[in-house]
């Protein structure tokens, strides 16, 4: 199956694997603004995006399906904002922010953005983000020149707009909103400095409280139970969303084996891989890389991997493989090992190339981009266990 | 003259080795590199560009795939290069973590990266100083350490050649490996090399760095740039970049919108704000409708710096989109005496990287003492003083047109850090008299 086809059924079946059937209908019935996100899919795509949210961007479902979330930024994004989400979303933790995004039509809207992780019960891996989108009220702005206080929003007190602000997260934010008033729609600035008042914190709060029930409830029914914090977990610890999402990117055929644990296990597999070999995701997490050696695989080659691994050396070798259907391949395999934050071998990564396959490389060997491949799985592996923060304990 | 001692980093495998001149080795100088072939990534040159999507700032790419392009090509470049065993250590087998605290500073421990080295002595009171051609340069580097050049292309499209002659027409930009790397993927980028430009900043070189973080859309491939003064050690113009998955804590750091370009963030208008609850004094520059705009502003903020002979490190981060400037006076206290000898016996030398928040710490007892506290006052070493600092950004502004936001934004502004506990680390000793520069 080709690759985008793959990431395509990937998105459409997101929800219903883990959810059943009946939790798309469930969650359009909720009248509240919030996209679904996947880390575990290679881009991190939305899974879901609520009827609110599209009415309230201009998107269609079709829009928004399968892009990532960044498509709503804009040059009037907060980068520190990004910046902060980026890491809620590493450290696999809720985040509540004010974010400038743009609807369809480029016009930009105020938003709280309210992000929490949703958590397996059963492995502590992180399933889905939900972001959770408030509008900010009072913030349409038509026209407001530069340095002029914003005077909308309920019982606005003209000069400050400082609402009474209780509970525990004080929102402030000072913002630049473009106005459109002009006719090629990018006007005039008009500057506006709001608190987030408890109307907006108290809809975020709840919009998140109905969208984890429905999940939670709709869980029950597939017996995949999915908790709100990390439970915590016997076996191999799942691996983090952010260190899946960096290798999400990674288009080449690769998969990642851990050597801390008996028969060195698949621990992550690429969509590419899974294309080139057949087998499904679940057929291989978890199980050593042998299932592809079959009758005509050549001892010799096997050895020299063994070997290389022993060492902890890299090594190329040439090696027949096997694919579901028992077709085979010739498999131009790089082995490498993959060091963490500590400095010590964390990983085990397996590029494969498919000797047989045309090179779509634009340009560069099939070779350089298996390098390629291998470094980036590298830099994603080195910030494992850097620190505070879930880590991967080897 | 004021000058310090320190130890040079080797930056590549012919540093050492530079007496001989004799060629007929493949470098990057006269002799060879117009003769010879080397892979040609050439990035997309938007003036051609007539399509206005690509011109529209709000269409952010999301799948593009040359932006996997250049990250593929520097990370299996680099690869390579560490597999024919061409770096002086492998730095991923170095340990790192993440300093307990609330900015979240990184600490590496490096031991090899100093070894076997003497301190030489840099004159640290000019900013800018004559190439001297006696000295090590890039062009006595070898062409293994090269990883491929980096041009613009002739017309809207992206290219790249495995096997591109150099030829003399237009001066090749380079991307060589760093052999002492401070991470994965450390890689020096030196504009037009054969022309011998020394450590100086130009519009047209500082855009290049720029489009280099753009072209990799990689959030965590940032590009430095560290002046003669502010621990460069190699006066052959170059920017260095390498990979780290973690954000650093300057990109963290709150700031204060002081300033905005003419045009709104949507026309090309950049925001200029200072960086609050940091230690290290710092200007920060984001937003514009196009590159082009923001880089051409900072490498004016930098020429002026450098023309007054302000010693100054930048961060170019966030695929370009963020640049943080860093006016400082480390190298100048320490030459007068003014820095701590518990600071000065670590040996770090506080640059770009090291101001982002990265510490490359060589002794086993600093990495395993690190603290935030530490980390902190060694960077306000670094920093100017509030009034110096104040002085210095009023020249820039001067020199460049921006208009400080006035005093009644300001006190709604710096209420824009709602994430940030309000507790932050104890300011920033007071500064001797002596952090002056001279101008």
């Amino acid at each position: 199956m080709e690759a985008p086809q793959r990431r395509d059924r990937l998105v459409g079946q997101s929800l219903t694997s883990r959810y059943s059937e009946w939790v798309v209908e469930a969650l359009d019935e909720l009248t509240d603004n919030f996209l679904i996100s996947d880390p575990c899919i290679s881009g991190h795509p939305i899974v879901f995006a609520s009827p609110g949210f599209l009415k309230m961007s201009g998107y269609s479902r079709e829009d928004v399906l399968g892009r990532n979330g960044r498509i709503f930024q804009g040059p009037g994004t907060d980068r520190r904002s990004v910046i902060e989400i980026r890491e809620a979303i590493r450290e696999e933790r809720t985040m509540q922010i004010s974010l400038l995004n743009y609807r369809k039509d480029g016009r930009p809207m105020w938003i709280l953005f309210h992000l929490f992780p949703v958590f397996s019960r059963d492995d502590g891996q992180v399933i889905h983000f939900v972001a959770v989108q408030v509008p900010i009220s009072g913030r349409s702005a038509v026209g407001r020149r530069q340095g002029q206080r914003c005077l909308g929003g309920t019982g606005s007190v003209v000069g400050s707009c400082r609402r009474e602000v209780c509970g525990e997260m004080e929102l402030l934010c000072n913002l630049t909103v473009d106005s459109f008033v002009d006719s090629d729609n990018r006007g005039l600035e008009a500057k506006e400095s709001c608190e987030v008042g408890d109307l907006e914190k108290q809809k975020a709060a709840d919009a998140a409280n109905n969208v984890f029930s429905t999940l939670t409830h709709y869980s029950e029914l597939t017996g995949r139970i999915v908790c709100r914090t990390r439970c915590s977990s016997a076996g191999a610890a799942p691996l983090p969303s952010s260190l899946n999402i960096s290798l999400g990117r990674i288009k080449q055929s690769f998969v990642l084996t851990d050597p801390h644990f008996p028969g060195m296990p698949i621990v992550y597999a690429s969509d590419a891989f899974l294309s080139l070999t057949g087998y499904s995701r679940q057929e291989v997490l978890g199980r050593n890389c042998r299932f592809l050696s079959g009758p005509e695989t050549d001892d010799e080659a096997l050895q020299q991997l063994r070997a290389s691994i022993e060492a902890s050396n890299p090594c190329t070798v040439r090696i027949l493989n096997y694919r579901k259907d028992r077709s085979t391949f010739w498999n131009i395999l790089h082995v490498s090992p993959v060091r963490n934050a500590t400095g010590k071998i964390a990983f085990f990564v397996g590029v494969q190339i498919d000797e047989a396959a045309k090179a779509d490389g634009q340009g560069l060997s099939p070779g350089m981009r298996q390098l390629g491949a291998v470094g980036a799985v590298k830099v994603a592996v080195r910030s494992l266990s850097a620190g505070p923060g879930p880590s991967r304990s080897t | 003259m004021l000058t310090i001692k320190r130890v040079p980093t080797v930056v590549s495998n012919f540093q050492e080795t530079a007496e001989s001149l004799g060629c007929g080795r493949n470098c990057l100088g006269k002799c060879c590199l117009p003769v010879s072939k080397l892979p040609l990534y050439s990035f997309k040159n938007e003036a051609k560009d007539e399509d206005p999507k690509g011109k529209n700032p709000l269409s952010v790419p999301d799948e593009d795939p040359t932006i996997d392009f250049l990250n593929t090509l520097v990370l299996g470049q680099w690869e390579d290069r560490l597999s024919r065993g061409l770096f002086r250590y492998d730095v991923t087998a170095c340990e790192s973590k993440v300093i307990e605290g609330e900015h979240g500073f990184i600490a590496q421990l490096n031991e090899g990266r100093h070894l076997k080295k003497r301190p030489t002595e840099f004159r640290v009171d000019q900013v800018l100083q004559p190439f001297d051609p006696r000295k090590f340069n890039f062009t006595k580097v070898g062409q293994e350490e090269v990883l491929f050049r980096f041009e613009e292309s002739a017309d809207e499209k992206a290219h790249y050649f495995d096997k591109a002659p150099v030829g003399t027409t237009s001066p090749p930009n380079v991307v060589a490996i760093n052999v002492s790397p401070i991470e994965y993927g450390h890689v020096l980028l030196i504009p037009r090399v054969l022309e011998c430009l020394p450590q100086k900043i130009d519009s047209e070189s500082f855009f290049l760095a720029v489009k280099m973080a753009a072209e990799a859309g990689s959030p965590y491939f940032r590009l430095g740039y560290n002046s003669l003064g502010a621990f460069a050690t190699i006066n052959h113009l170059h920017f260095q970049a390498y990979y780290l998955s973690v954000p650093f804590p300057v990109e963290k750091a709150p700031t204060k919108k002081i300033a905005r370009t003419k045009g709104g963030p949507t026309k090309g208008g950049v925001q200029v704000s200072s960086l609050m609850s940091y230690p290290v004094r710092g200007l920060v520059f984001e937003g514009g409708s196009d590159l082009q705009a923001l880089s051409d502003l900072v490498s004016n903020v930098c020429v002026f710096l450098q023309e007054n002979n302000t010693p100054f490190n930048v961060l170019i981060s966030d695929s370009g989109k963020r640049i943080f400037v860093f006016p400082q006076c480390y190298a100048e206290k320490q030459a007068l005496g003014e820095v701590s000898q518990e600071l000065l016996e670590t040996q770090v030398n506080p640059a770009a990287w090291e101001i982002s928040g990265h510490m490359v710490l060589k002794r086993r007892k600093d990495y395993d003492d690190a603290s935030e506290d530490y980390a902190w006052r060694l960077l306000a070493e670094v920093s100017l003083s509030e009034e110096r600092f104040k002085e210095v950004q009023e020249y820039i502004f001067e020199a460049t047109g921006l208009v400080e936001e006035s005093d009644e934004e300001d006190e709604l502004t710096q209420a824009e850090t709602p994430f940030l506990p309000a507790t932050v680390p104890p300011a920033a000793p007071h500064f001797p008299e002596g952090c002056l520069v001279s101008q």
